[in-house]
């Protein structure tokens, strides 16, 4: 697990190293061509901007008004009757919505239950496998304009949902 | 979609807090959530720039086409409406390498860069085509090697093997993307049948 680590701390140097000496190999100006596409990092951020302030109203009021909390008791008996351990449900539930939350959650989970117990190593692996799907599909889709994403939210929602599952079936066998 | 979630999830917390008396706390989100997508996108901003600008010179250098070529098999049927060399094709290469990588920072920016280019392609700008959604989906279920915030907290929460989950979360998001995948060709087929978008 020390390549892992390495190559985790590795990519992000190595990888500009490369772009750099590739672009400057090919005699193209490495600098002057970094500002052209940096510009159009700005243009894209300001087109993102209004979607994230839409998004975190929506996630601040739902989480300020105790309805988030609400909906976790009310999931919570449902999930525990499909053999889901009733400890990893506030993270399903917050999972999609929330990446800061989520992670919030997970930080303070793990040292409540232990990174090693069961439940400790399920929300892990739940962190590890689903996404942000709520802020992702808004963003990626809020950043060029898209209005009809069709069946993208269904489809991300069964996902993420298999993912739940599976990380406790996962965590179940191999232990 | 999004504005029926969006409009549930702020109509359900002010009605739940109308009901348990926490209006005084809504109020106070309401104005901090605004200044939090501020902060958001300042902090989005730098990373952005940083990674289109380096994405410029990978273009230019051919890194992005030699990528493409590498991973041609596997997109180019996954992908059948998005030309081999476009720049879209290559975005979405180093998009998912990012991902697959556990470089959040980097992952989000590449990935809208390439939304931004498979948006050239389509020609109704209102709706998503079947590239956006495979590629969103595939983004979304998450194909993570190393998810590095996860191992960082459990080292912080004083695990004897942090890394030691990591087979299971390959096992799962495999499972989790192939999901997505299954399912979206499910619904493309339904949504044919019933009628042509």
């Amino acid at each position: 697990m020390m390549i892992m680590d390495w190559l985790s701390k590795a990519a992000i140097p190595c990888l500009i190293a490369v772009i750099l000496v590739l672009g400057a190999w090919k005699r193209i100006p490495v600098f002057d061509t970094f500002l052209q596409g940096a510009k159009e990092g700005l243009s894209t951020t300001i087109k993102i901007l209004p979607v994230l302030v839409g998004i975190m109203l929506g996630i601040e009021v739902l989480k300020a008004s105790g309805a988030l909390d609400m909906l976790v008791s009310l999931i919570g008996p449902v999930a525990v009757f499909f053999g889901i351990p009733q400890e990893i449900i506030p993270m399903a539930i917050l999972r999609p919505i929330s990446g800061s939350a989520s992670l919030g959650l997970l930080n303070q989970q793990l040292k409540e239950y232990g990174p090693d117990s069961y439940i400790g190593k399920t929300l892990s692996v739940m962190m590890g496998t689903t996404e942000t799907i709520f802020y992702s599909i808004a963003i990626y889709f809020g950043a060029i304009g898209v209005k009809k994403t069709r069946f993208t939210m269904w489809v991300a929602l069964i996902s993420g949902l298999s993912g739940i599952i599976s990380s406790v079936i996962i965590c179940r066998i191999l232990p | 979609m999004l504005n029926y979630i969006w409009l549930g999830m702020i109509l359900l917390g002010v009605i739940w807090a109308l009901i348990t008396g926490r209006l005084d706390n809504v109020t106070q989100a309401v104005v901090s959530s605004a200044d939090e997508g501020v902060e958001l996108s300042v902090v989005l901003l730098g990373i952005m720039c940083l990674w289109s600008g380096l994405m410029n010179i990978a273009q230019k250098s051919g890194l992005i086409r030699a990528l493409t070529r590498f991973s041609k098999g596997l997109f180019t049927g996954m992908f059948p409406k998005v030309p081999e060399d476009h720049r879209a094709m290559g975005a979405m290469v180093l998009s998912f390498a990012a991902n697959f990588l556990g470089l959040g920072n980097a992952a989000t920016p590449l990935g809208i860069k390439a939304m931004e280019q498979l948006q050239t392609l389509n020609e109704d700008k209102d709706t998503a085509t079947d590239a956006m959604v495979l590629f969103m989906l595939i983004n979304a279920s998450c194909l993570q090697f190393i998810p590095t915030t996860v191992i960082a907290l459990r080292n912080a929460a004083g695990s004897s093997n942090a890394a030691g989950i990591l087979p299971q979360v390959w096992i799962s998001s495999f499972f989790s993307t192939l999901t997505a995948i299954v399912f979206y060709y499910i619904f493309k087929a339904f949504e044919k049948g019933r009628d042509q978008i």
